[in-house]
């Protein structure tokens, strides 16, 4: 059972209609329950993909086509109003830099209440109640009097806490968290991602994490959709991404992580740079980079293909077996 | 100790504003403005009760006295009582700023927060009618409003108003537009908040600052500028007085009672002088607490 269905999502900027979609033709499912990871460099597109998820794209861009189906619902043609009940709601979001997605001028508690008294119409002193359970919730120490403090005499850590407790305060389905560990040193991301797996799976919650961090997604994600210049080129269970993968741009994110005991070997890097949107290559847009490209196989538009059950690639040479990364060099 | 534990027990919030108040009660030149309003506006409040004689009663006999036991700030051209003249007009040098300051509000702070936070044609519009605005010298455009309407307080003080709006509306869409970027604001939207409640519950307290700022200083602006439009006769009309209609009084017979401009001037000057440190203040403590 999916909760949330994300068919042939295309983004647009408003006003050029010639340029190729930011975002084009994005399919993913979010399973209920389970968490998936949504993962590229700076700029593929992956957090426009989360964004648009909610409607909440910069008033620059609209989403041309596609549909996000959200337990029922189609999104993308809800009306304002089912879409203020979606968010905060059935759905929670986490953003990446916690001190500036908490208002300054209210209280955590406010905060973190604010989401129960919109939804479920509750007093200020039952969604204080419930904003204390929920700082406790997220391990906060002494949640009855860090109620009244305001998010700056908080710790980066505390206030993604904060945020979490906030994200999950009307017990959502599904939670979106865009790089939540991204603003924070490593031991506290380690905490805050050991406390989004507790919830998880203590909740039933199905979590979808944006994240260009490959160790993050080992650890917790059990599918993984790789993002690359606004295309989806790989999904598939965690496991076979892994140990399997099959586009080339997913092989090479792998072989650039840099890993210890390989001391003194030069770190592979990926050459050049995503290309910025409205200079995609045409066909495969990781062909310029890609060390595997073919002219006139890899410029055609490539479609989806599944090579293995499950596992999908947007590669033409790897899709028709012609090409195998396991036995290249 | 007590009083932390109730409020702990008692599930209310710490009003923000509160916090603002304390910080601001620290510094010494805000409490000595303040009381000096506060004052000010006990004295507005109790004239009838505090003035001596009748503001109106003339004593052809007293003209142009200085100061005496009988009359502490002396009298005018008619032997009138300048201390409770001064005192009747308490209420208007609070009651001039407040009509203009508030008129600005209302043309000021829904224009800037629709232009700042919708940006587009809106602030476009908005933005160039504020220009045009600008261009205006104030005193000059609340004279057209004055000759149109014909003269009298609430004419000139709403003419003020009109003059006065552009600056707040520029100071609230400049306000405005730099939150609407701030991502609180996103995740304001992504919980589910309508329109209306984000700019209620979390553009409004963000900008209140920079705006209280502008509304103080622009009190004082008001409270001379009524005086102006009295001094030119287009304000207060006779018998009534305001200080800048004393202020004129005074001016024509400044060679036979030099003394007389000294009550009408230091009370602007001082009036003025709160409402620009009131402003002063809350900007310093603003910054202060931002860096902090």
């Amino acid at each position: 059972m999916n909760i949330l269905s994300v068919r042939d999502l295309t983004i647009d900027l408003i006003g050029k209609p010639g340029q190729p979609g930011l975002v084009e033709n994005v399919s993913f499912d979010v399973p209920a329950g389970r968490s998936v990871a949504l993962i590229g460099e700076s700029g593929c597109g992956k957090t426009l993909t989360s964004m648009a998820i909610l409607r909440l794209l910069p008033p620059e861009m609209r989403i041309s086509r596609g549909e996000i189906i959200f337990d029922g619902l189609d999104l993308v043609t809800a009306s304002p109003r089912e879409l203020r009940a979606v968010r905060g709601g059935p759905v929670g979001m986490v953003f990446q830099e916690p001190m500036s997605s908490l208002d300054p001028t209210m209280t955590v508690g406010d905060q973190i209440g604010e989401a129960r008294r919109l939804h479920l119409g509750e007093s200020r002193a039952q969604a204080r109640a419930k904003a204390r359970e929920l700082l406790d919730r997220v391990g906060i120490a002494n949640a009855a009097r860090r109620l009244d403090s305001y998010p700056f005499e908080l710790s980066g850590g505390m206030q993604q806490r904060v945020m979490i407790a906030a994200a999950i305060a009307c017990d959502p389905k599904l939670v979106i968290a865009d790089e939540p560990t991204t603003a924070l040193d490593v031991t506290i991301q380690a905490e805050i991602l050991e406390l989004l797996r507790s919830l998880q799976q203590e909740m039933g919650l199905a979590v979808l994490l944006v994240t260009h961090d490959l160790g993050v997604v080992a650890d917790f994600c059990d599918e993984v959709v790789v993002m690359y210049a606004g295309h989806v080129v790989e999904r598939a269970a965690a496991q076979p991404v892994f140990a399997n993968s099959m586009h080339p741009y997913t092989r090479a994110l792998l072989d650039s992580i840099p890993q210890a005991g390989r001391a003194r070997m030069p770190l592979k890097a990926i050459a050049g740079r995503v290309p910025p949107a409205g200079e995609f290559p045409t066909g495969c847009r990781f062909q310029p980079r890609c060390a595997h490209a073919v002219p006139g196989l890899c410029d055609e538009p490539q479609a989806e293909l599944e090579p293995e059950p499950g596992h999908r690639c947007r590669c033409v040479r790897v899709g028709t077996r012609e090409l195998s990364l396991q036995e290249a060099p | 100790m007590a009083t932390t534990t109730i409020a702990a027990a008692v599930p209310l919030r710490r009003p923000r504003r509160a916090t603002l108040l304390r910080v601001l009660l620290r510094r010494p030149s805000f409490v000595v403005a303040a009381s000096f309003l506060l004052l000010l506006v006990v004295v507005a409040v109790f004239a009838p009760v505090i003035a001596p004689y009748d503001p109106n009663k003339q004593v052809l006999a007293d003209r142009l006295q200085g100061p005496s036991a009988q009359h502490w700030l002396g009298t005018d051209d008619l032997g009138r009582d300048v201390l409770s003249r001064l005192i009747h007009a308490a209420d208007l040098a609070l009651l001039a700023p407040l009509i203009s300051v508030g008129v600005a509000i209302l043309i000021g702070v829904p224009t800037g927060l629709w232009a700042g936070l919708r940006r587009g044609w809106v602030d476009a519009v908005f933005s160039r009618i504020a220009d045009a605005l600008l261009s205006l010298p104030g005193l000059a455009f609340a004279l057209a409003i004055v000759a149109v309407l014909g003269p009298g307080l609430v004419n000139a003080m709403v003419a003020m108003g009109i003059v006065f709006a552009p600056n707040l509306f520029r100071v609230v869409r400049g306000a405005a537009l730099a939150v609407a970027e701030e991502s609180y604001i996103e995740s304001a939207r992504a919980i589910g908040c309508s329109t209306a409640r984000i700019v209620w519950v979390h553009v409004l307290p963000n900008i209140a600052a920079p705006f209280l700022v502008q509304t103080t200083i622009l009190m004082g602006v008001a409270l001379l500028a009524e005086a102006s439009l009295s001094f030119l006769g287009l304000g207060v009309q006779p018998p009534d007085s305001s200080w800048g209609s004393m202020l004129e009084v005074a001016y024509q017979n400044q060679y036979r009672a030099p003394f007389a401009v000294l009550p009408a001037g230091t009370a602007l000057v001082l009036t003025v002088l709160a409402f620009n440190t009131i402003g002063d203040c809350i900007r310093d403590a603003v910054a202060r607490r931002r860096s902090a």
